[in-house]
């Protein structure tokens, strides 16, 4: 629930930039080391939206895999069921680069009037 | 339509609260740590067990978190060190505006080290920084040797895996070399230190690793005031 207040609050944050538009969809990005379940976020989400002024706000989830760096021949690869052994070299000697993104990516807005689909809207 | 990139973290605010805490720690020589495990882990009773062997005259405080109770600061502060219990009010982890705020009226210069025990969670505190300089998971052996498979991040993000509860090996199907196999799965060459809270035993080694990261902490410092 924080993590879904946290991204309203970038959201209100933003508008306040883009003056005569309304939100339609906040991208984030999560990574699988992130400890961030979709489907709970995405809950907490309509919780705190429906029925305000953000109510048709969407939410766009990306998530990224955990990427390793081998430290000895310099291949990045996707690390999958923890196995973190460079899929070229064999090496043990890999580096984690990314995976635990927690990351506001993208915000898309609609000036108003532009569409008959408007903020207040549920759906 | 519109798309403007934002390209930021989701939990901005809260970092920079916790990197302002952090150079602020690192500017009084503080070394910090955040205890993370499921409730029940004994968290608490690895704090009894530090607090009780360090020297009385040493400059440690404690910050306790709890969604209810002082019960927890109240066993801790018997060891007459500064402590505050941070009651949550239904928040299921810590972040660094509470930490910021109870911090308020202690004098960082008279401390060396704060030890951060977070609200009984293994999910949520592991996404919120609170400026610390390493957290430290603890995970009882009656909890399943594959937690770390389950809860990956806080295993990934912790320097430390403290296993409590090894006065309980006989008793229960434990494997513990199964579970530092897990912790290293997900976080290659994870320090493990394996103690009992109860009996005392193993702990010299969590106090060992506790001295060589104060040890560490220091010099750094040092060197960044002269």
């Amino acid at each position: 629930m924080g993590i879904a207040n946290s991204v309203l609050e970038a959201v209100r944050t933003e508008m306040g930039r883009h003056p005569g538009t309304y939100p339609c969809k906040v991208g984030v990005r999560i990574g699988e080391m992130a400890a961030i379940d979709q489907e709970a976020l995405r809950f907490c989400f309509e919780a705190i939206t429906l029925e305000t002024d953000l109510g048709s706000l969407e939410l766009g989830i990306e998530v990224c895999p955990r990427r390793h760096r081998c430290q000895v021949c310099g291949r990045n690869f996707v690390v999958r069921d923890y196995d973190s052994r460079c899929p070229q070299c064999e090496s043990l000697e890999t580096t984690c680069i990314s995976g635990d993104e927690l990351e506001l990516a993208y915000l898309e807005v609609e000036e108003y009037g532009a569409s008959t689909a408007g903020a207040k809207s549920t759906q | 339509m519109e798309r403007v990139r934002l390209e930021r973290k989701v939990l901005s605010e809260n970092d920079r609260i916790a990197a302002e805490l952090r150079a602020r720690f690192q500017e009084h020589g503080i070394l910090c740590l955040n205890l993370i495990s499921s409730p029940g882990s004994g968290k608490t009773s690895l704090l009894e067990r530090t607090l009780e062997t360090l020297p009385r005259h040493d400059h440690v405080a404690v910050l306790t978190g709890d969604i209810q109770t002082e019960n927890d600061a109240n066993r801790l502060k018997r060891f007459h060190f500064p402590v505050k219990q941070i009651t949550t009010g239904g928040t299921c982890h810590l972040d660094a505006r509470m930490i910021e705020r109870h911090l308020a009226d202690w004098c960082l210069e008279d401390l060396d080290l704060l030890l951060i025990e977070n609200v009984g969670n293994l999910v949520c505190p592991a996404s919120y920084d609170l400026g610390e300089a390493a957290k430290v998971v603890v995970l009882s052996i009656t909890e399943g040797e594959d937690k770390p498979l389950k809860y990956p991040s806080i295993f990934f993000k912790s320097d430390l895996l403290v296993l409590n509860k090894i006065d309980l090996l006989p008793y229960v199907p434990f494997d513990i070399d199964a579970a530092a196999d897990n912790a290293r799965k997900v976080h290659p060459g994870m320090e493990i230190v394996k103690v009992s809270c109860l009996t005392g035993n193993g702990l010299q080694e969590w106090m060992k690793w506790l001295e060589r990261r104060r040890r560490a902490h220091k010099p750094l410092v040092q060197e960044t005031a002269s």
